[in-house]
């Protein structure tokens, strides 16, 4: 039985120095596998009396245990190890970029049409859509601006032939709606205009977004709240908004609407215009065969350009319809 | 309209200063443009007398002045060339600071010291005026500052008025409104007939009484045109930006501001036999005050005299019947012409003058005699002369009428959204000139001066109300009111999704212009013409877009140009197509990409973007959509012929797909492989709403297969035969390799299959996948000549 010791004596010197999972394993065959040495000490019981077998097999079984557990240990420590360089050579640099396809973005007009469209859809206004070569009827006319109106000369019109043209606005889409349905309304309308102007300031083509609501009782005093809870929500601040006098042939009263911009040297309210708004005219309802003493409406109309730049500090009105990347990007 | 402060507080003078006086006028709706002092900031200069000019001893452009100061003489050398002596100028003394800052101190100029300094007009920063010295009144008050002897504290102040508003087109008018905004009664000069002295008057025939429906004329014989009109008058006019020209001018022209009536003064001398208001003859040509020479065309109201036109009446006189200093009889025209006449014809010769401005928007058409007497008198205060009878040419039945409105209570409530108190809205129409007829059961009765033609319904009145009480001043309330909101249709997926689809898979949105440039666009559509406009604002933009494409090659050019190799661009709008007389306005998505199909960096690497990259983000597109698109090997004259799908949705043509034409390309200067896709809107947007199916429990089988077959067979056909027979269960179809080479022989290729079926109710067995297996492979080989690969 000195033999037995030995055995495990050496068995546990192979374990330790064992240096792989696979040595460890022919090891584990070496020792305690069918043929193996310590394995084979059970052959011996048998020259062993039946007293001594007991206590002679639980010594060799003992000797298996001590064995493999030694073995046990030792694959655990080889499995940690192993996988401890596998981590470490699969280690990358996390600071590199990752792969794969750009966002692109939203054109800034976009952007701030789908903040106007979200406000309105919210308080329950259709989005309508209207054709962009207008006829004379519907961009001037039906608009209660007859063919001699001073207002005519303002629009500095782009013409196809006398009575057809591009819309100067997106209020037609007023009477294509009018026109198309039954009262009430309430939609908006947003779209390209054009005029034919081009300088610092003006692109013959640009954006509006036209509005209108028609209810058996509405008041100036809804179109006020209207327009500056709209300001207030587009601009995410509690701003002052001061409705002037002003003159639409569409509406009436008509008003234009002035934002708190800063202020002036003096320190008094810098004020902005920034739309146009008034209750629908009796004339304008009499085209579109709604009774005026029935429904009343009111209508807006804002530039769509002017409110992106106030919102993004945009300086070149311009730079919209160059259409450079490195200023689209700024947008997404 | 410019106009001197001053001089509206001549009229009404409200104890408000400047800006408070421009913010109220503002808010009463006509609106202040900006202001300017009527002068440049100055000090220590004073009326000066030039007592002796003598010559420059050593410079023969510079004169030696002894000018007094009131007190006492100085010596002052001089450049202008109209100084002499006796003349009042403004002089600047040693001391003075002009404006720029410029001190004035003692000096020698050649030699000769010089203490102080006289002054121009443009040196006082009155006007640009730097011909000479500026002349003062013979009574100017020697010694007393310049700066308060001409009144020179004041502004002048620019109002940009609205088309309706000609009423405030004078002091007069923009004195009422501060009147009524500041509850004052307004000052206005008296002004009395002028007594003739003599019987001769004007022959005036009116044959257009529609266009002019009043004419008033007066001769003033034996005038003294050499008469300069009084400092305080051509100051009154340059502040309000009105240059002086000459005593009838400068009176007509402040007849105009003062009270808003323009009129002219002719040279009776050179009108043969009468005055006669018509319409211009075809081929009648007439030489403007401005010195060009004008065609009148049909439906230009003309005074002519027996002869030949005078004037484009209500826009300008001609310059042969003009008045000059020889003039020694005038005849002084003030009228009533129709807006509606009037309308355009000043622009249609290329005018824009103060008279047309006004008679466009409507002149008070009850104050030509007033305005008549009040330019003879100031005419003959600066001018002499001997006025004779008005001769004044009406005709009722075209003079506008009378109007009177009814205004309900209750109904400017409604629409104000407030009770607004009754004497209160009572006291804002008599201020602005309306009178009350009539108290009705619930409002007014009131009628409309002659002053305000914009005013002929109740809503008129109600804006008047409404904004001289302030709009401000009204309640703020929630619209109420059913919202009777619209069915949402799901399956019609909103434009917003697709641009947001686009912009997920790396393409930047642009907004190129409608308008495009005719040689772009043949390029790109040479089959089709776009919609010219009659007035492009230039030739590059000058025909409608009959394809996005235009814009958007122009805008890769653009970016190509400042170092942008990557461009991935979409648009949504529309184009414009000429349809025999109908005009079709259609909505469409479009898009290009050129160079690496992923930004480059260390793992992207550099590969350029193709067709397939920009067709899968199509096919993307349309299972976002919902929709089945097939792409069809198909011609467009802008696309390359062998990299250009036609797209088809349930066998209708709903855009294209494919690679930019390189000859097409070339023309553009464009560089690298550009592809490019178009798509109709309204083709894509409608899907459908998911309905659910079961989800079968049973195994999906895979047979994979590969072919080989000629390269002339589209990918399509052997999917359209595959799928014929494999029967209901198939579920997918997928081609994993495709490959082209030397070893498949020329014109083959090898292509590499996998099918997938599953049964929704059992386990498909062995036999029946073997059997639909070798049916596809059969169809393939005898449909399609297709080979299996071994």
């Amino acid at each position: 039985m000195e033999n037995l010791e030995q055995l495990v004596q050496d068995g546990l010197a192979a374990v330790d120095s064992a240096d792989s999972l696979q040595a460890l394993d022919q090891i584990r065959v070496e020792y305690l596998g069918k043929k193996g040495v310590i394995t084979q000490q059970a052959k011996t019981l048998g020259k062993l009396s039946a007293e001594e077998r007991p206590a002679a097999g639980q010594k060799i079984n003992e000797a298996k245990g001590q064995v493999e557990d030694a073995i046990n240990a030792r694959r655990s420590d080889l499995e940690r190890a192993a996988i401890e360089q596998k981590l470490a050579s699969e280690s990358i640099d996390v600071t590199l970029p990752g792969r794969g396809q750009d966002l692109g973005g939203l054109h800034p007009v976009t952007r701030t049409l789908q903040r106007i469209e979200h406000f309105f859809a919210r308080a329950g206004y259709t989005v309508e859509q209207g054709p962009e070569i207008e006829d004379d009827y519907h961009n001037f006319e039906a608009l209660n601006i007859p063919g001699h109106h001073p207002a005519r000369a303002m629009h500095d019109t782009f013409y196809f032939n006398p009575g057809t043209l591009l819309r100067t606005h997106t209020s037609p889409v007023q009477i294509r709606t009018m026109e198309a349905g039954k009262p009430p309304f309430r939609m908006i309308c947003p779209g390209r205009v054009y005029r034919c102007d081009s300088d610092m300031t003006h692109t013959p083509m640009f954006h509006q977004v036209e509005g209108l609501l028609v209810e058996k009782n509405v008041s100036f005093a809804d179109l006020k709240s209207t327009v500056e809870e709209f300001l207030r929500v587009f601009f995410e601040r509690d701003l002052q908004v001061r409705f002037r006098p002003s003159y639409f042939p569409f509406t009436e009263p008509s008003a234009e609407v002035d934002i708190e911009w800063g202020r002036e040297a003096d320190g008094s309210i810098k004020w902005l215009e920034v739309m146009g708004c008034g209750m629908v005219h009796p004339k304008v309802f009499e085209y579109c065969g709604i009774d005026a003493e029935e429904y009343r409406g009111f209508a807006f109309g804002l530039g769509v350009e002017r409110l992106a730049m106030l919102r993004y500090g945009v300086n070149d009105l311009r730079m919209f319809f160059e259409n450079d990347l490195r200023f689209l990007r700024q947008f997404r | 309209m410019k106009f001197s402060e001053q001089w509206l507080r001549e009229w009404v003078n409200p104890q408000i200063d400047t800006q408070e006086l421009m913010d109220q006028i503002t808010m009463a709706g006509l609106e202040v443009d900006g202001f300017e002092p009527v002068a440049g900031q100055f000090s220590g200069v004073i009326v000066g007398e030039v007592q002796s000019v003598q010559p420059h001893p050593d410079a023969d452009k510079l004169r030696v002045c002894q000018v007094s100061d009131g007190t006492s003489e100085v010596q002052v050398v001089c450049g202008a060339p109209n100084v002499r002596e006796g003349m009042k100028v403004p002089f600047a003394v040693v001391g003075a600071v002009l404006p720029g800052d410029f001190k004035i101190k003692k000096a020698k100029l050649r030699g000769q010291p010089s203490e102080g300094m006289l002054c121009s007009e443009s040196e006082l920063g009155l006007s640009e005026n730097h011909d000479g010295l500026m002349e003062l009144p013979a009574d100017a008050p020697v010694g007393q500052g310049v700066a308060d002897y001409l009144k020179l504290n004041d502004v002048t102040i620019d109002v940009d008025l609205t088309p309706n508003r000609a009423d405030c087109l004078s002091i007069k008018g923009i004195a009422r409104e501060v009147g009524v905004l500041n509850s004052m009664l307004v000052n206005s000069p008296e002004i009395q007939p002028v007594e003739s002295v003599h019987s001769e008057v004007p022959d005036i025939r009116v044959e257009a009484p529609a266009g002019c429906p009043r004419y008033l004329g007066r001769i003033l014989r034996n005038v003294n045109l050499q008469a300069e009109s009084p400092l305080w008058m051509q100051e009154k006019l340059r502040r309000s930006g009105i240059r002086s020209i000459d005593a009838a001018v400068d009176v007509t022209n402040y007849v105009m501001l003062e009270l808003g009536q323009p009129m002219h003064a002719f040279d009776r001398d050179e009108i043969q036999g009468g005055i006669v208001v018509r319409m211009a003859r075809i081929g009648e040509k007439l030489v403007l005050l401005d010195g060009q020479e004008v065609e009148l065309t049909q439906g230009t109201l003309v005074i002519a005299d027996h002869d030949k036109p005078i004037a484009i009446a209500g826009v300008m006189g001609g310059e042969h019947s003009g008045v000059s200093p020889k003039t020694r009889d005038l005849v002084l025209e003030s009228a009533y012409f129709d807006p509606i006449t009037l309308a355009g014809k000043a622009r249609h010769y290329g005018l824009h003058t103060d008279a047309s401005h006004r008679f466009e928007r409507g002149v008070d058409y009850k104050l030509a005699r007033e305005a008549m007497e009040r330019a003879t008198r100031l005419l003959m205060d600066i001018v002499g002369g001997e006025p004779g009878e008005i001769v004044e040419v009406a005709s009722d039945e075209d003079i506008p009428e009378d109007r009177v409105v009814d205004l309900r209570a209750r109904r400017l409530n409604d629409v104000l959204g407030m009770e607004i108190d009754r004497t209160t809205v009572e006291e804002i129409l008599t201020r602005l000139g309306l009178r009350m007829e009539k108290l009705l059961k619930d409002g007014w009765r009131v009628s409309v001066p002659s002053f305000r033609p914009d005013i002929s319904i109740e809503e008129d009145l109600i804006e008047e109300v409404g904004r001289i009480y302030g709009y401000n001043n009204l309640p703020v309330t929630e619209p109420t009111g059913s919202l009777g909101l619209r069915p949402e249709q799901e399956a019609v997926r909103p434009v917003s999704a697709i641009r947001n689809f686009f912009v997920d898979h790396g393409y930047q949105e642009a907004v190129t212009y409608s308008f495009v440039d005719p040689k772009v666009q043949q390029l790109i559509d040479p089959d089709r013409q776009g919609i010219a406009l009659a007035n492009p604002i230039s030739s590059d933009l000058s025909v409608m877009r009959t394809s996005l494409w235009s814009g958007l090659l122009k805008t890769v050019a653009y970016n190509q140009n400042r170092q942008q190799p990557r461009i991935r661009l979409f648009e949504t709008g529309l184009r414009f197509l000429q349809e025999g007389e109908r005009i079709d306005q259609q909505p469409m998505l479009a898009g290009v990409v050129v160079g690496s199909q992923y930004p480059e960096n260390w793992a992207n690497g550099r590969r350029t973007a193709d067709f397939f990259d920009v067709k899968g983000d199509l096919e993307s597109l349309f299972r976002l959509l919902g929709i089945e698109v097939h792409f069809v090997g198909g011609q467009h004259p802008a696309l390359h012929p062998g990299q250009t799908a036609e797209l088809m949705r349930d066998g209708e043509h709903v855009g294209w797909l494919g690679t930019l034409h390189p000859q097409v390309q070339k023309n553009l200067e464009l560089n690298g492989t550009i592809l490019m896709f178009e798509l109709f809107l309204n083709s894509i947007v409608t899907g459908y709403v998911p309905n659910f199916k079961e989800i079968s429990k049973f195994p999906e089988v895979r047979r994979d297969l590969a072919i080989i077959i000629g390269s002339e067979v589209a990918f399509a056909d052997v999917e359209r035969v595959a799928r014929k027979h494999a029967g209901e269960q198939l579920t997918a179809l997928r081609a994993f390799d495709v490959y082209e080479g030397e070893s498949l022989g020329e014109g083959n290729r090898s292509l590499a299959l996998s099918l997938f079926w599953q049964h929704p109710e059992r386990t498909l067995n062995e036999d029946e996948v073997h059997s639909l297996f070798n049916g596809v492979i059969d169809a393939l080989k005898e449909e399609l000549g297709a080979t299996l690969r071994s």
